[in-house]
């Protein structure tokens, strides 16, 4: 029973840990970005399962109910849910430049190109 | 949940771009509804609205410019890559050994300060949904810098692909012109789309202006807003959307938003209140406290807007 409760937990960490493989493994740029943005999700996910009361209802207060989840990792990842695709737009015009100065969005291409000029 | 892990995996696996988007845009919805059990629906809400809507959109403007197939021959996959992962995953599971189990209500995080938002915000906010009053009164501070991100972010991208003489590509627009071009022609498309658009824009406004009863607020509005023309864009023709919002008015609301929040928090000061401290807006603390959270949203829901509209523009422009 200890260990049902930490179930959610784990999932949150095996997506990270596929975010960073794809992050550290692949060469393209685009998947790097697509595995940031797991990685981010799992965080998200995380909070939120933190908040989470058992027997609470979402935080808008009504008459007769006693018992909230807790606003505050909400509030939190709300606000870092825009954020990150303000943040990912920029690595994306980041990857549409690169684009046009290499040619490539690989990155062990790119260095090789680095390399030779 | 299983689920999500299951997309992770095959996302990892695909070497096509364009599925592996389209991927992550499921990845994002089962992600909202998974908020949504865990009663967080202002999260599920912004969540269901970025990550299925706009980001999807955007990683497709990326994709269109510059290839949707991930290089065939493996390099990477490294086996290192995968025992660090595999060692970092152990190392963090040993450490939720010591968290307290799901939906624990005697948890560390739920003693602190979120008991004092719960109890005391009915009554020094009076606003009914207590994510939009610590969103936008109690963290006033952190939420003008998260909206400072996204504006410095919006401008970020303009600089770096926004210039004018920039995008001589060629050989990529061909194949989105068409895709346009059948997307115009196509009846069922325009109907549909011309019969939601207001409706979104109007429902984009009653989340902005509901955000203090039910979930909602500036963040998912300006998100939906923006949504609703980013629709119309690939719907109809971008030169279209783009002569309704002119570039020029894009930039003015993304830093009007900006200066309505900070205006408010320097208001706050003149009227001899703290910086955001909207008590002091009105007559009676309450009163002032309503009318501070409303200007702020709409601060917020304007650069939001303005931003995700500049941000789709700009990579859409490319391919002109």
């Amino acid at each position: 029973m200890e260990f049902i409760g930490l179930i959610n937990y784990w999932i949150v960490i095996v997506l990270m840990m596929t975010g960073f493989y794809i992050v550290i493994s692949h060469d393209n740029l685009i998947k790097k970005i697509v595995g940031l943005n797991i990685f981010q999700v799992s965080v998200f996910v995380f909070y939120i399962t933190m908040a989470k009361v058992k027997g609470g209802t979402a935080p808008i207060l009504a008459d007769g109910i006693t018992t909230y989840s807790n606003p505050l990792p909400h509030v939190l990842i709300l606000t870092a849910i825009v954020v990150g695709v303000a943040t990912t737009a920029l690595g994306l015009a980041l990857v549409v430049r690169i684009r046009d100065a290499y040619g490539t969005i690989e990155d062990d291409e790119i260095e090789k190109q680095e390399g030779e000029s | 949940m299983g689920f999500m892990a299951v997309i992770g995996f095959a996302v990892a696996r695909l070497r096509n771009l364009f599925a592996v988007v389209m991927l992550t845009g499921i990845f994002s919805l089962t992600a909202a509804v998974l908020y949504v059990i865990l009663d967080a629906v202002d999260v599920a809400f912004t969540e269901a609205a970025v990550g299925a809507g706009i980001s999807t959109v955007l990683m497709l403007g990326t994709l269109a410019l510059t290839t949707s197939e991930e290089k065939t021959e493996t390099t990477g996959g490294s086996p290192w890559a995968l025992v660090l992962v595999v060692v970092t995953g152990c190392v963090l599971i040993y450490g939720t050994l010591d968290m307290p189990p799901f939906g624990d209500p005697t948890a560390a995080i739920h003693q602190h300060v979120a008991p004092y938002y719960l109890e005391k915000s009915g009554q020094e906010i009076g606003v009914a949904n207590v994510v939009t009053s610590v969103l936008a009164s109690y963290r006033g501070y952190d939420t003008l810098g998260e909206v400072f991100v996204i504006f410095t972010a919006a401008i970020g991208v303009l600089l770096i692909i926004g210039r004018p003489q920039f995008g001589r590509r060629r050989s990529h627009r061909m194949a989105v012109g068409e895709l346009r071009d059948s997307m115009r022609t196509n009846v069922i498309l325009r109907v549909v789309s011309k019969l939601l658009i207001p409706f979104i824009l109007l429902f984009a406004l009653y989340v902005q202006w509901h955000g203090d009863f039910g979930p909602g607020g500036g963040f998912q509005a300006g998100v939906i807003f923006a949504s609703g023309f980013i629709l119309y864009a690939l719907i109809f023709d971008i030169d279209t959307a783009r002569s309704l919002i002119p570039a020029r008015v894009t930039r003015l609301f993304l830093a009007l938003g900006v200066l309505l929040y900070a205006g408010v928090g320097v208001a706050s000061m003149v009227l001899g209140g703290n910086f955001l401290d909207y008590s002091v807006l009105a007559a009676d603390p309450v009163g002032g406290q309503h009318v501070g959270i409303l200007l702020v949203e709409f601060g917020v829901g304007l650069t939001v807007a303005a931003a995700m509209i500049a941000i789709f523009f700009t990579f859409a422009r490319q391919e002109h």
